[in-house]
């Protein structure tokens, strides 16, 4: 155009197009490409996560007899805003069952962001939890009445016995570190938390599927997300097979009713754990769902400390069980052959005196059968003594690790590592950094530490350990470590002891002998041909504990026993019965001495033991 | 050459245009149907759901910008100032014809279809203009000659904002400044403009500013601060004073660090120091004006004096003339408000559904925002919405840059116009889209407030479409007769 004095304007006018368009797609760029935050919220909006709980693994015991299982239970959640008017809150209270202030003390609570702080209008919260099938039948009925409501399915555990609780543990809500250390939980899951139930939670707990549902703006459920294609469903657990005979478990629980004490038997040939108890125990269903949290602590408070798993926790002085050992060391290092005899003067020998009385001088043999303490005091102190004391007391610290690692062989003075019980103590082999600290490294002798001759002393060991030794004995040389999991994979765990066989024959010869001229003589079963040795270990608590430990047949031993009962007195009198049934129970598939069941199962030897 | 018409147009049409038309309704389209799609959705022809009827209005489009083509170029300057007419009087009585939608009285029900009378108001308006302006003796620099176009745009304008509650609608005849801007009007008066808008923020998002021990007003602050930046632009510029400029600006900052010691000791009004400078600068003004005879430093001083009052003025529209729904929109919009389920929501679900969209985008039909409703109006104002979801940055820049390309190409469209009447007309077209676009991308992606009007082709809705189509091919008929037309 002719005198266009603006046409210049025209560069103006497209630069602000050009500068709009370039700020708005600068605006675009931080939205869909630098800011993550969206993707996030916009999932958030249109996506509804839905779990599906799988069914937890059932657990049995070594017959497949089923020991837990799980019941269904049931759940109420309410999405708050989905609550419009109209929404008949007296129906609702009249199908749950509960009044209307029990309503509204509860949605409270459910809003009160304090308390519930995932708290949400948009999503679904647990109005009442743990109910009965037949608790939300009605409520099932009428469901679409109540816009928001929905009754969700969970699983409980529930238990074919009211035995075995320490062995399978219990399961319970997660907290705050399980969710921070493995990333599958969700608050308000549940996992193992003690037992086997801990152990093997990856194995039972199975998968948790998924189910995405698309929700619209008005939180109306539009059918799955990309036709399922991202769903998941849940994956059961994995059963768990156990070593438990629960037979012979819910005897030991008998026998040890009103008592302190705890009983373990393992097959001897493969390690495994035939039974495992510790008494004051409670019946597994207490721990499980609205009781739990009640019950478990009731259980904390209980003076007799019923969640100390003591078959594995709790630590004795093995007292004369521990002869045994002793014995098999002393002939493996040479202190001591068969044949060789000690003097024993009865009560009135020193430094330490026999509480029984025979003949003297004694050998091997007869001093396991009479359990007489200055034939193993000689026996240890002729070992430890070899070599002489050297110069420093050297000769004889080195003589002593020995006869520790040898003792340590038999899985004393530390925990199973390679097993699937969870809660352990390692008991104790006292070491000779121990015995330098308190009397300075030329400062202790044998004369020092001849408690440990006879199992007192700082020898610490749990039943547990106990029993394993007592089927390292058995097995005339090795012990599979002894475990829950009834599969064969630990087999491969064996341990070969450096001992040789033949010694083990004479130390077996000796238990036999308990059992038939010695301790064990009153609750021996002859045609059974057990072996054993029994224990009364002095202890700073009281009456001293009795102790048995055993294994029956003895040419060809099938189950291995320990039994402790605390404050009881002499281990013959307590401790043998019980063992001698449940061999007996494990071997015959009954227990034939009814009047003797009776009169051990309704002995209390401790008032204050519940069972609950 | 006037031999055969028909023959003559299909040659001399700009096709280019016409595929960019074809190319955004097609898309509009589209994406009509992805954000009306719901999961019982049958096809996208159906004429019970939105994008089939969009269909049918696209097919009337088509044929309406046909039959425009066809008609002789000379008739729309003939029927201009009668259309004007006509258009001022529907206006006014759509009220009274009208039932409420949503708040507005601006739609008129023919039998199955409602119309916006509005959306066709801004072609009449714009022809009108271009008429008027187009005239040989037109001066844009007299004052009668730029007040009469104001009027026309601002009658029409006024009935349409405060008859018809339909503010978006109005606010569009803003885009006229872009044409008197082009056609001569002082490039002042676009700054003028930008300083308000920049002022009208500042005195409303910032209100007062906490000093020690006291405050003082941000607007009149930074109207002080304006208005000695403009003062030293035109001392240096018009009489090239510097060192008067220097002692100025060295003056007023001592004083203001004079008083924000005092301050310290005895609270300081600090408004009362702006409003003392400002009227130092003023009285300074007059004096420069007077005895170096600059009068144009008049013009300056009387600027001044309206800024203060405009910044007064700023926060009685805002909390009296506003309505409250329009006042939360700002407030939401500049960060003073956090609401998102109430007037926020829509804004910030936008900024979700685009911002899911990512790179590459979701795909067709695929966006769970939209197809899940959380924005509401996404298949008419919030269009863009689906696009950012479903096809993602990618085709949300594209669709940006092929309007960019569009109302570059009408600019070019405009200036390649012999006759100056087509050439107003052409910039109005250019504007309205310019104008259409800006408000509703930024309105969507959160930059400016909620104002709403359509994308131009997108969004769903008869009356827009055809509104435009009318916009366009009215544009294209005139720009095919170009050579026609001597000289």
């Amino acid at each position: 155009m002719i005198n266009d004095n603006y046409y210049r304007r025209r560069y103006v006018i497209s630069g602000i197009a050009i500068v709009i368009v370039l700020v708005y797609i600068i605006r675009l760029f931080y939205l869909q490409v630098i800011d993550q935050s969206t993707k996030d919220q916009a999932d958030n909006n249109a996506l509804v996560k839905q779990t599906i709980f799988p069914s937890r693994g059932l657990i049995y015991d070594r017959n497949g007899e089923l020991l837990v299982f799980n019941q269904p239970i049931y759940e109420v959640t309410m999405t708050m805003r989905e609550m419009k008017a109209g929404w008949d809150t007296a129906a609702f209270c009249q199908c749950l069952h509960i009044s209307r202030e029990e309503f509204n003390s509860r949605v409270a609570e459910i809003k009160d962001r304090k308390k519930n702080r995932g708290y949400s209008r948009y999503t679904p919260q647990v109005f009442m939890s743990q109910l009965k099938k037949e608790d939300i039948a009605p409520l099932q009925e009428f469901l679409s009445m109540f816009p928001g409501v929905q009754i969700q399915k969970r699983t409980l555990r529930d238990y074919t016995y009211k035995a075995a609780a320490h062995v399978l543990g219990s399961v319970g809500e997660v907290n705050q570190n399980d969710i921070d250390r493995d990333s599958y939980y969700a608050r308000g899951d549940y996992s193992g938390r003690d037992g086997l139930e801990r152990t093997y939670e990856q194995q039972l707990r199975g998968e948790k599927g998924v189910e995405i549902l698309m929700r619209d703006a008005r939180g109306r459920l539009q059918g799955s997300y990309q036709d399922g294609e991202l769903d998941k469903p849940a994956k059961a657990g994995t059963d768990l097979y156990t070593t438990l005979d629960i037979q012979l478990q819910l005897l030991a629980e008998e026998l040890l009713a009103g008592k302190i004490g705890s009983a373990v038997a393992i097959e001897p040939k493969t390690g495994e754990i035939l039974a495992l108890v510790s008494n004051p125990s409670w019946n597994p269903k207490v721990l499980v769902g609205k009781e739990r949290s009640k019950n478990y602590n009731a259980l904390l408070k209980d003076p007799t400390k019923p969640l100390m798993n003591r078959a594995t926790q709790a630590t004795y002085p093995p007292g004369s069980t521990f002869k045994t050992i002793q014995a098999l060391v002393c002939l493996e290092q040479k202190a001591i052959t068969p044949n060789t005899l000690y003097p024993c003067s009865g009560p009135g020998s020193t430094p330490i005196k026999c509480t029984h009385h025979h003949g003297s001088p004694v050998a091997l043999d007869k001093a396991i059968e009479q359990s007489c303490n200055p034939y193993f005091w000689c026996a240890f102190r002729d070992l430890l003594q070899k070599d002489g004391y050297g110069d420093n007391n050297e000769a004889f610290r080195h003589r002593y690790e020995l006869w520790r690692d040898a003792v340590m062989q038999f899985g004393l003075g530390q925990r199973f590592t390679d097993t699937d019980i969870s809660e352990q103590s390692s008991g104790s082999i006292p070491s000779t950094k121990l015995f330098d600290k308190f009397y300075g490294k030329t400062g202790w002798k044998a004369i020092t530490i001849r408690s440990l001759s006879i199992g007192q002393g700082e020898i610490l060991a749990t039943p547990l350990q106990l029993a394993n030794q007592a089927s390292a004995i058995a097995n005339e040389g090795y012990f599979i470590t002894p475990h829950l999991n009834k599969n064969d994979s630990m087999l491969t765990h064996i341990h070969r002891l450096d001992i040789q066989q033949k010694y083990f024959d004479e130390v077996k010869a000796g238990m036999h002998r308990v059992m038939v001229y010695g301790t064990g003589r009153h609750y021996a079963i002859d045609s059974l041909h057990m072996a054993g040795k029994t224990g009364t270990a002095q202890n700073p608590h009281g009456r001293d504990h009795a102790i048995f430990i055993g294994f029956a047949p003895v040419d060809d031993p099938q189950i291995a026993v320990a039994v402790v009962v605390e404050n009881a007195g002499f281990g013959a009198t307590w401790a043998c019965p019980v063992a001698s049934m449940m061999m007996e129970q494990y071997l015959t598939g009954e227990v034939k001495r009814k009047d003797l069941r009776k009169r051990i199962r309704e002995a209390v030897l401790n008032e204050s033991v519940k069972k609950w | 050459m006037r031999a055969s018409r028909s023959g003559n147009i299909l040659e001399s049409v700009d096709w280019g245009t016409i595929g960019i038309f074809l190319a955004l309704v097609f898309f509009g389209w589209l994406n009509i149907y992805g954000a009306s799609y719901t999961f019982d959705q049958t096809s996208i022809f159906d004429f019970s759901n939105r994008a089939g009827k969009q269909f049918a209005w696209i097919i009337g489009s088509l044929v309406l910008g046909g039959v425009l083509l066809l008609i002789d170029y000379k008739t729309y300057d003939v029927l201009a100032y009668f259309a004007y007419g006509a258009m001022l009087l529907l206006l006014l009585a759509t009220p009274f014809l009208a039932h409420d939608i949503k708040g507005s009285l601006s739609w008129i029900s023919l039998g199955p279809v409602n119309l916006q009378p509005a959306e066709f108001a801004k072609c009449v308006v714009a022809l009108a203009i271009a008429k008027y302006m187009g005239r040989y003796d037109y001066k844009i620099r007299s004052w009668r000659d730029l007040v009469i176009p104001f009027v026309m745009i601002g009658v029409p304008c006024l009935v349409i904002m405060i008859l018809q509650k339909e503010t978006g609608s109005a606010l569009v005849f803003a885009a006229f400044l872009l044409v008197f801007y082009r056609q001569g009007m002082s490039g002042y008066v676009l700054w003028v403009g930008v300083a308000a808008v920049a002022l009208f923020i500042l005195s409303i998002r910032f209100g007062s500013i906490a000093l020690p021990l006291g405050t003082g007003s941000v607007g009149i602050f930074s109207c002080m601060l304006l208005l000695t930046a403009v003062e030293i632009y035109f001392i240096c510029k018009e009489h090239r004073m510097r060192w008067q400029a220097l002692i100025l600006v060295g003056s007023v900052f001592a004083i203001y660090g004079i008083c924000l010691i005092i301050n310290i000791f005895i609270n300081v009004p600090f408004d009362w120091v702006s409003m003392g400078v400002v009227i130092a600068l003023i009285g300074y003004n007059i004096f420069v004006s007077i005895y170096w005879r600059k009068y144009m430093l008049l013009l300056v001083a009387l600027f001044s004096l309206f800024c203060i009052g405009y910044t007064h003025a700023c926060d009685f529209v805002f909390t009296k003339v506003l309505q409250p729904h329009q006042r939360i929109r700002i407030e939401v919009l500049l960060g003073m408000k956090e609401d998102p389920a109430g007037a926020g929501y829509n804004v910030n679900q936008a900024r979700i559904a685009i911002g899911s969209g990512r790179f590459f985008g979701k795909g067709y039909l695929k966006g769970t925002q939209t197809k899940l409703q959380f924005v509401p109006e996404q298949d008419t104002d919030f269009i863009f919405c689906t696009v950012g979801e479903e096809w993602g940055f990618f085709g949300s820049v594209a669709v940006l840059l092929l309007y960019l390309y569009f109302i570059l190409r009408l600019i070019a469209i405009a200036e390649r116009q012999r006759n100056i009447s087509t050439q107003i007309y052409a910039y109005s077209v250019a504007s309205i889209f310019l104008f259409h676009l800006t408000i509703n991308v930024g309105m969507v992606l959160g930059l400016l407030p909620v104002i709403g009007i359509p994308l131009p082709f997108f969004s769903y809705g008869g009356s827009s479409l055809w509104g435009f189509t009318l916009l366009l091919f009215i544009l294209l008929r005139l720009d095919a007769a170009r050579m026609e037309q001597l000289r």
